[in-house]
């Protein structure tokens, strides 16, 4: 067990004029753990992950990450190149909508190499040989490297766009439903590769999802969230399986069994 | 003797709130304790909260009151109060558990399944299939199935993958939840002879077996569950 935490949240809270958006969550996420946040729409979730990734400010709270040199900054102290910066090398974002993740209209081996390309690497070849091997690892044909992702289909894109924030050897990944918008049967692939590289590379992840089978496939540890509050916090096992809070006993005893 | 698991004064109790918040007591003043190289068993009718105290004991259902301590390396964990964190350690290291049915993973091959828990804990991954697929031959699954994922399994079968799964690590503690439910004699007796294996490399085991010629065979001890529970001063 490492331990210092690679990321410490302390009361984020956001406000939209009157309404709430989260309120004094605070956490911490440990190097190779799996955070789930799950609540039914409008519950503040996304808002949160926006908050802690810094792709929104919240109004008040702190945010300090782990670096690679072993300090601690305050995510929300640092300008904007250093948050870019980390944002590109360490971090990966991935989005519900691949297209928000992507650029659309460059070839997929670009999508891959725009990001090593950021950490310095300037060799055309090597780029274009790392982008193959994570295409394959995301079981792209690498003969798809030169197609743009316009061509590709729903789970091909969302495939490629992990390999995108994957390549550059993240350790901390953020999900937002990253399973959607796709048919079942692409989840299940989608979710076994995530949690094989989740597993191979010892990320540190936070899903969003309002599945719980995802968070419980996925994740260690589970946060549930309702009207901006985290209502329960625990190991994902415990809280699915003894839920104690009123809103988590109905979201749990609501999932259809086939 | 070593005794790595300690069950003190433990109080359950399940809150409906989705029906007007009727309270459901489950066992009150649990205490119990097991020894390494003993196989102590839960005894009692269904829905006396067995299983219950064994997922208690485990970790994935909260207690009201009490402790759970286990020997965790060289400290005492209280599994009642420690963070997700310390009990996901607990379970890699020292804590073993063999639930009634087996919880599948779309696309990962049974071999895999089995050997999860000693990749986990750092083992090769090459060494870690090697020692699954010994397991699952000495109980007789077939070979054509070690790499199909066990999810259009036979009940029996999936059983043999979940019980191989929680046998291949050397954990010092194991749960053990009707471990032969669903198997027939012959690996029953398999399943019986691998119980005392671990009970000589001096682990120690808590578990639930119905099967009265399986908990004769296996139990130094049982603990009577129904004089834990609340519904039995009711009826009295």
């Amino acid at each position: 067990m490492s331990d210092t935490p690679l990321l410490k949240v302390n009361d984020v809270s956001k406000f939209y004029g009157n309404r709430i958006g989260c309120r004094k969550v605070s956490f911490e996420l440990w190097p190779g753990e799996v955070l789930a946040i799950v609540g039914e729409s409008g519950s503040g979730k996304t808002t949160l992950l926006n908050c802690i990734s810094t792709r929104l400010m919240p109004t008040a709270g702190s945010v300090e990450y782990h670096m690679r040199d072993g300090a601690y900054r305050d995510l929300y102290r640092m300008n904007e190149a250093e948050r870019r910066f980390l944002m590109r090398t360490d971090w990966g974002f991935v989005h519900q909508n691949p297209a928000d993740g992507l650029r659309m209209t460059v070839s997929a081996g670009a999508n891959v190499g725009e990001r090593l390309m950021a950490i310095g690497d300037r060799h055309y070849g090597n780029i274009r040989s790392t982008a193959i091997d994570w295409l394959q690892r995301v079981e792209i044909d690498e003969g798809r490297i030169d197609d743009q992702p316009r061509a590709f289909s729903g789970g091909m894109r969302q495939r490629l766009q992990i390999a995108r924030n994957l390549v550059t050897g993240p350790r901390l990944v953020f999900m937002d439903e990253p399973t959607g918008g796709l048919d079942v049967s692409v989840q299940a692939r989608l979710l076994d590769l995530v949690r094989g590289l989740v597993n191979d590379l010892g990320l540190a992840a936070i899903i969003v999802t309002h599945d719980l089978a995802v968070a419980r496939l996925l994740s260690h540890r589970m946060m549930v969230m309702k009207d901006g509050h985290v209502i329960e916090h625990g190991l994902t096992d415990r809280v699915l399986d003894d839920p104690r809070e009123p809103y988590t006993q109905l979201l749990v005893s609501s999932i259809l069994q086939v | 003797m070593a005794t790595p698991l300690v069950v003190s004064e433990v109080v359950k109790s399940f809150t409906m709130h989705l029906r007007d918040g009727i309270k459901l007591p489950v066992v009150s003043d649990v205490s119990f304790s097991v020894a390494s190289g003993e196989c102590v068993v839960l005894g009692g009718p269904s829905g006396i909260g067995k299983s219950s105290l064994l997922k208690m004991t485990y970790g994935n259902y909260a207690v009201d009151s009490g402790q759970i301590l286990i020997k965790h390396h060289d400290k005492i964990v209280d599994l009642a109060t420690a963070d997700p964190r310390t009990i996901i350690d607990v379970r890699r290291h020292t804590l073993g558990y063999v639930s009634q049915f087996l919880r599948t993973v779309p696309r990962v091959a049974a071999i895999d399944v089995v050997a999860e828990p000693l990749v986990a804990r750092g083992e090769k991954a090459e060494t870690a299939r090697e020692k699954a697929a010994n397991l699952l031959s000495k109980l007789n699954l077939p070979e054509a199935l070690w790499q199909l994922p066990p999810a259009t399994f036979s009940g029996g079968e999936q059983q043999r993958v979940n019980i191989a799964r929680g046998f291949i690590t050397e954990h010092t503690v194991l749960l053990l939840d009707e471990p032969t439910a669903s198997l027939d004699a012959r690996n029953r007796a398999v399943v019986v002879g691998m119980i005392e294996e671990k009970k000589k490399a001096g682990v120690a085991l808590l578990g639930i077996f119905h099967d009265e010629e399986v908990r004769e065979a296996v139990a130094d001890r049982i603990i009577d569950v129904q004089k834990f529970s609340p519904r039995k001063a009711i009826a009295a």
